[in-house]
């Protein structure tokens, strides 16, 4: 399982960075979202996918699961959808203001 | 267990929220900020005291014992970083009142600045290094705030690539951090020192190590300083100051943590190439720093060769170094704001960026002359002002352990910023002056006051040097014996 996982976060960080490295600003935004999803399952996979219980003291016994990589991806995950929801209203109020959305075009300060 | 501890981030916090609602009296807004930030300074002061008598003091959040929860930690190295950020932005607030203008200032200016410095203090306190990432998202996403705030076309361009750079840095820290709870299955500052020093520091987790040490890289401007030119260069004066004196050195201060306390072990591989780095950031700032034709450009290039003779004591490691470093640290937070104020200021009298441009203002503005006079002195590091015990005492370092070329690099990259920052002061303030007495605009006085009140802080901390010597060397002695911090933190069984 653990495996499959990784090959997984393999293919995601593979569609992230090909997204990242295009020209237009939403391509780059949808690929930086991506990125952050393959690293959070990277951090619910190196904690280890284990079957057990609850970890709350006194349920039962035997094996329990790690809950910290699943309080850390919480935690990254509300991280992300904020820095994601500023990005695209910057990169919405950007394309208004300069009137392109290719990268590209961005470049330096000459033209001012 | 000390509740105070968590004051410098929640106080700042707090008012912040407590501001949204004053949006529309601006008058009240600067006062409860400046008190706000005086109210910290105190506080920094007060813990500093605390920590020579009581030792190393921490906290941990709702009464989970260590390596468990969520900790602060209070150590001298720290809180000194505390105190000088909390300075700084009090004195960048005083600037803004006569300067950012009420546009800024109904766009909830203050509230952003606070929360700026919230995460800038959240990160220095925190004893855990996943709440580290979380305090630099608070810090980070405050300063995409700042960057974007006036809407102007470059600074949305700017803004963008900054924020897109930042981004992949934090997703690769959290890559880091997913490796490094998979190898040692914690993620409390001392306790992974604890099993590092057990285990010995593997391949694996130098190979983590060096995963931090890209990230931190990339938030301090070490090496991969490409997009600080850029992103400082746009926003209003008080955001470039403050940005020049607390966001590098955030990342300058989880490097050292990392790197003296974490990943002390292998010193052979990321010591070298912390040392190799620094000597190359101070080779591309000072040529930057010579190319630049305008006076942003010269004052970022300073920002980069600064942080570049920081890591140089890192890479250097020992106490005296050390020392040198947290002097130089505070030193360059308070001489890099002051040196940014009076660039932007040189840039709102003139209308003029280039170097050449601009023609005897020291006739306009005499103190304002001198007072540049003073900064370029203090960052050069002549004798009685600030820099020169950091110099010193890392030059000190270098000679113990035989770096030579560290040495030589770090001391003439002091040779290259008295060139560039001499070459704005014959260029700009002597000569013909370009402005009639008609069409002189006055230097508002909050911008003056600020001016003075750092002048006065660097001097004093030259002068003073003695006076705050008992905290920087329990901060290097902290640093270079991480066993004092491991103990401070993980003795609970009692």
């Amino acid at each position: 399982m653990e495996s499959l996982m990784i090959i997984l976060v393999g293919i995601l960080v593979a569609i992230a960075t090909y997204l990242i490295l295009s020209r237009s600003v939403f391509r780059v935004i949808m690929g930086t979202a991506i990125l952050s999803h393959a690293v959070h399952l990277l951090l619910l996979t190196v904690g280890g996918l284990k079957k057990g219980n609850v970890p709350i003291i006194g349920q039962a016994d035997g094996a329990f699961t790690d809950a910290l990589p699943q309080a850390l991806i919480l935690t990254a995950i509300v991280i992300s959808f904020a820095v994601t929801a500023f990005l695209l209203v910057l990169a919405y109020r950007m394309y208004l203001t300069n009137g392109t959305d290719d990268l590209s075009q961005l470049g330096g300060k000459s033209d001012e | 267990m000390n509740n105070i501890i968590v004051l410098p981030m929640i106080v700042p916090i707090i008012t912040a929220i407590f501001l949204v609602f004053l949006r529309d009296s601006i008058k009240l807004q600067r006062i409860v900020s400046l008190v706000t930030m005086i109210f910290v300074t105190a506080v920094s002061v007060a813990l500093l005291q605390l920590i020579q008598t009581e030792g190393i003091l921490r906290l941990d959040f709702s009464g989970w014992a260590p390596p468990f929860g969520i900790l602060f930690v209070a150590d001298s190295f720290a809180v000194l970083l505390v105190l000088t950020a909390s300075i700084v932005t009090a004195i960048c607030l005083i600037y803004a009142f006569s300067t950012i203008g009420p546009r800024h200032e109904r766009m909830f200016f203050y509230p952003f600045v606070l929360l700026l410095v919230a995460g800038v203090n959240g990160s220095f306190l925190t004893g855990d290094i996943f709440n580290l990432f979380v305090c630099f998202e608070v810090m980070l996403l405050a300063s995409f705030a700042l960057i974007a705030l006036g809407g102007e076309k470059f600074q949305l361009r700017e803004a963008l690539k900054y924020v897109l750079i930042n981004i992949v840095a934090s997703w690769m820290f959290l890559l880091a951090l997913a490796y490094l709870y998979g190898t040692i299955k914690t993620l409390n500052m001392a306790h992974i020192s604890q099993r590092v020093a057990e285990v010995g520091q593997e391949p694996i987790l130098t190979l983590v190590s060096l995963v931090f040490l890209i990230v931190f890289a990339l938030k301090a401007g070490l090496l991969l300083f490409f997009w600080l030119p850029g992103s400082y260069s746009v926003p209003p004066t008080a955001v470039q100051a403050l940005f020049a004196a607390l966001l590098t050195k955030v990342g300058i201060y989880a490097l050292f943590r990392t790197f003296t306390l974490m990943f002390p072990l292998n010193p052979e591989v990321t010591h070298t190439l912390i040392g190799v780095m620094a000597g190359l950031t101070i080779i591309a700032g000072c040529m930057g720093a010579l190319a630049g034709q305008d006076v942003r450009t010269i004052a970022t290039y300073n920002v980069v060769i600064g942080v570049g003779f920081i890591l140089l004591a890192l890479a250097i490691g020992t106490e005296q170094a050390m020392a040198g470093a947290v002097y130089y640290l505070i030193h360059d937070m308070l001489a890099k704001a002051l040196l940014f104020l009076i660039i932007g200021t040189m840039v709102l009298l003139t209308g003029e960026i280039v170097v050449k441009n601009m023609s005897g203002l020291i006739r306009n503005y005499p103190l304002f002359g001198w007072l540049y006079f003073i900064v370029m002195c203090a960052l050069v590091g002549i004798p009685p002002l600030s820099g020169f015990i950091g110099k010193v005492l890392i030059g000190q370092g270098a000679v113990e352990t035989g770096s030579y070329v560290l040495l030589a690099l770090g001391f003439g990259s002091s040779v290259i910023v008295l060139y560039s920052l001499l070459r704005i002061f014959l260029a700009s303030f002597f000569g013909e002056t370009s402005i009639s007495e008609e069409e002189k605009k006055p230097i508002p006085r909050g911008a003056m006051v600020s001016f003075v009140l750092f002048a006065l802080c660097i001097v004093g901390l030259g002068v003073g040097a003695e006076g705050i010597a008992v905290y920087v060397n329990d901060a290097a002695y902290t640093l270079v014996n991480p066993s004092v911090y491991v103990e401070a933190i993980l003795n609970t069984h009692e």
